[in-house]
């Protein structure tokens, strides 16, 4: 029985009335991939936000290693080691790839120039973004920035790592490579991944919990998921591209 | 009584001056620095008018104030095709393009209407406020010839700002302009997809705002002289009342501009107008520190 | 010849020239020039916080005349000698700048703009009110014989360029040097993306704090400088004018490059001074220039020069 590394009780969003999130129990086992499902608008987003502070919780509890952070702002979180990628790409889109992977590295290693540099130059060449490092973030196509925000999050060396539908506008072989890249980083490092395509799900999940409507729906292996006929209705009842 | 008829004047030439520059923030997100110049333009435009036209005080009064907001809403639409709208009303840059236009307004104007950087003084307060010795006269008050004849002037200031304002008001609520506006103000991208061309809605409104603060200028001239330095107070008044009263809500700045004005004349009673100031000021910073969306403002979502 | 090393070589160029330059100019010009180089200090300060940083404070004048007044009135109220007043101006700076910043930084974005520049408003007030003390608008001259550091005379024409010089490559070296710090670079992801910054785990309201607060404290040095060495305080520079030079000048050097403030003052300075010839109103010109970069050269002269052909310049 693999250790939990994050858990929430009751975790809560209010927005103007309108619950984004409910009551969410959740648990996140080490060095898992776990994947989070859900209809568009169930609140995955919202929730992973909560988990890296990006968010304020309206009620409920957030224990991370042992420790309740819920009280703690984003970037306290992310120092303790959660590494988040936005959904909606968010680099510098006027700096350099390779100062864009300084920066996330930088705040762990920052002592050491030396050590950043080296940290920069192994997390491209992993991402395969090697040849472009001079080149302005912003000028970079869409999958490339994409994968770029990705090698932000690995820059940090992260003991859980959250991505929000990382694989969302990427050309199929860098799909591949995706799956590739984080299937490697598992063991080492728990990876939480909110992901619409069934595909990558079915190929890198251990675990998958599902939400809709803001609430806790199933949890269990891909199989025990695949067979679950409270989540079959919810996604043939709004069918996306699952 | 007297004081706060006085507070009641300033609070109407605030409202209208206040409201130019809520209604340029809340559609187009744009903090007009130079509002306070558009203003001392009207009032410095109102006397270029009132001596040319010369005929009569009255027909010269009324003729800048057609005249004047006119051509002031003119300028201020030629500044925004010309400058704002290149910058696509980016707001850190239209601060500092309005910043420059602060001073190429105020430093012509010093140029051609007084070159000497002092301040002019025609002979613009008996002119003007004559016709209203005749409008307000009703043999009550001929007893008291100054008192009374001034109070006469400033009560039709008083009832001019709030016909405009009500104007405006029907004008935002229930026209179909109005609607365009709201529209834009609300999302200017769908309101572009519908067929609305916002490019001209930001430059009328740009002018309407602008037009607003020469209308408060063109009634204040006949109590207060023209100065090309006299749009300063304006402008930070204007930004306290809006501060006050909820970024670009109309209804709070016309209530933040009645309290205001009302207390500016009280706080001055106790205090030395200096320290009247810095109080206000220090108010405002820390309104916006710690209530941004103002004392009436809802907070967003 | 890698980046870094080319940028040392220019700022150390640059220094090298401005101290030559002493040698070869007429009298009037190297008056000029001891000017330019402690208005330059001042536009760096702002410089961190606008050109780095990205945030837009429209009341950096408050820095400056606290620092100015801060020695300036150590001086001619309290009769203390150059040193510890220069300590208190510095002091005062830094106290001024952590209030604000702290308060100030609780906003963003316009909201922070109105608010720097009524809190520079109220200090502006401030030292009309307390005219007694201050002598308001009038300001008060420091005597010739107290302005003195460490023995030597610093009024003479000589040694008050040679003392701004050495200011002024003080403060452009430590800035050379913090914008390539992880600091400094802290401070540009923040620029460019604050959010991102945050979720990278760095306290950004921390690092926006530190920044405000060195940046203040910059402008407030350089406002007790120009008390100093030129021997006059005012109230003039606390008005809203002093809170717009500052950016006016670094947008034109070229915001968030090194020797942008210091090529924007020296612009703005003889653009002011050749046309004074033909217009007292000058502020026109800073009006039309204002307008004009925004429309055409958002990024300065600096700016403009590393877009098109230094991409190394710092």
């Amino acid at each position: 029985m693999a250790s939990i590394i994050l858990s929430t009780k009751g975790l809560t969003k209010t927005y103007g009335g309108l619950n984004a999130n409910e009551d969410v129990d959740f648990e996140l086992q080490r060095g898992k991939i776990t994947a989070l499902i859900g209809p568009n608008g169930a609140g995955k987003s919202t929730f992973v936000g909560m988990i890296s502070g990006r968010i304020a919780a309206t009620r409920g509890q957030v224990v991370f290693d042992g420790r309740d952070i819920s009280a703690l702002p984003a970037h306290e979180r992310i120092k303790l080691g959660i590494a988040y990628t936005f959904q909606i790409t968010s680099v510098y889109a006027g700096l350099t790839l390779h100062e864009n992977v300084a920066i996330a590295a930088r705040r762990r290693l920052g002592k050491s120039a030396k050590a950043v540099h080296a940290k920069v130059v192994s997390v491209l060449q992993q991402v395969g973004l090697s040849d472009r490092a001079d080149q302005i973030a912003g000028d970079l196509s869409y999958g490339h920035q994409r994968v770029l925000e990705i090698a932000m999050g690995l820059a940090q060396d992260p003991v859980l790592f959250i991505l929000d539908e990382p694989t969302q506008g990427l050309a199929e072989t860098e799909v591949d490579d995706f799956v590739t890249l984080i299937k490697a980083l598992a063991g080492d490092t728990t990876i939480l991944l909110i992901e619409h395509n069934m595909d990558v799900v079915m190929r890198t999940a251990n675990h998958i919990h599902v939400l809709d409507n803001g609430r806790s729906l199933a949890s269990g292996t891909p199989e025990e998921i695949q067979a679950n006929k409270a989540v079959q209705a919810a996604y043939l009842g709004t069918d996306v591209d699952a | 009584m007297l004081a706060s008829l006085e507070g009641a004047v300033t609070a109407a030439i605030l409202a209208l001056t206040a409201m130019g520059l809520s209604i340029v923030f809340g559609v187009m997100r744009v903090v007009n620095i130079a509002h306070g110049e558009f203003y001392m333009v009207g009032a410095v435009l109102a006397w270029v008018v009132a001596s040319l036209v010369g005929a009569s005080p009255a027909v010269g009064f009324v003729a800048a104030l057609v005249i004047a907001p006119l051509v002031v809403g003119l300028i201020a639409m030629a500044a925004d095709k010309l400058i704002l709208q290149r910058l696509a009303y980016d707001p850190d840059r239209t601060i500092v393009a309005t910043i420059g236009l602060l001073y190429i307004i105020q430093q012509t104007t010093l140029m051609s209407f007084g070159p000497d950087a002092r301040p002019v003084q025609p002979p613009f307060n008996t002119r003007l406020s004559l016709p209203w010795f005749e409008w307000g006269e009703n043999g009550f008050e001929m007893f008291w010839p100054w008192g009374l004849s001034i109070t006469s002037y400033k009560l039709f200031v008083i009832i001019a700002a709030c016909a405009i304002l009500t104007g405006l008001w029907l004008l935002m609520t229930r026209s179909k302009a109005g609607l365009i506006m709201r529209a834009t103000q609300q999302d200017s991208e769908t309101a572009q997809a519908f067929g609305i061309p916002v490019g001209q809605v930001y430059s009328y409104v740009f002018g309407l705002g602008a037009g607003l603060a020469a209308v408060g200028a063109v009634l204040v001239v006949p109590i207060q002289q023209a100065h090309y330095l006299m749009g300063h107070d304006p402008l930070l008044l204007s930004f306290i009342v809006v501060i006050i009263g909820g970024l670009g809500s109309l209804p709070g700045t016309v209530i933040a501009a009645f309290l205001i004005g009302m207390s500016d004349g009280i706080i001055s009673v106790f205090f030395s107008p200096t320290l009247a100031k810095i109080i206000a000021t220090l108010a405002v910073a820390l309104v916006l520190v710690f209530r941004p969306q103002g004392l009436l403002g809802r907070v967003e979502r | 010849m890698t980046n870094a090393q080319r940028s040392h070589i220019l700022h150390f160029a640059t220094i090298a020239v401005l101290a030559c330059l002493f040698f070869v100019l007429p009298a009037y010009h190297v008056g000029n020039l001891s000017r330019i180089m402690v208005l330059a200090v001042y536009a760096m300060g702002f410089n961190l916080l606008f050109g780095y940083t990205g945030l837009l404070s429209l009341g950096h004048a408050l820095f400056f005349a606290t620092g100015m007044y801060g020695l300036g009135m150590a001086m001619n109220n309290f009769g203390m000698a150059s040193e510890p007043a220069i300590l208190i101006g510095i002091i005062c700076a830094i106290v001024m700048s952590a209030v604000v910043g702290f308060l100030a930084l609780r906003t963003t974005g316009v909201a922070f703009m109105i608010v720097t520049l009524m809190f520079a408003q109220a200090g502006y007030l401030t030292v009309l009110y307390f005219g007694a003390y201050t002598r308001g608008d009038e300001g008060f001259v420091i005597p010739q014989p107290d302005r003195m550091i460490a023995g030597i005379d610093i009024t003479g024409e000589t040694s008050r360029y040679f003392a701004a010089l050495i200011l002024f490559a003080i403060v452009f070296l430590a800035i050379a040097h913090l914008v390539r710090s992880p600091f400094g670079r802290t401070l540009i992801a923040i620029r460019e993306n604050e959010e991102r910054t945050k979720m990278l785990g760095y306290d950004t309201g921390r690092h926006k704090l530190l920044a405000v607060i060195v940046s203040g404290t910059i402008s407030g040095i350089a406002g007790a400088a120009y008390a100093l060495l030129f021997g006059y305080a005012g109230a003039t520079f606390a008005t809203v004018q002093y809170s717009i030079f500052p950016l006016l000048w670094v947008l034109l050097g070229g915001a968030g490059t090194t020797l942008g403030p210091l090529i924007g003052v020296a612009f703005m300075f003889y653009l002011i001074d050749l046309s004074s010839s033909i217009t007292q109103a000058y502020m026109l010109i800073a009006g039309v220039v204002l307008v004009v970069l925004t429309l055409f050269a958002p990024q300065g002269l600096a700016g403009e020069l590393r877009r098109r052909l230094f991409t190394w310049l710092p």
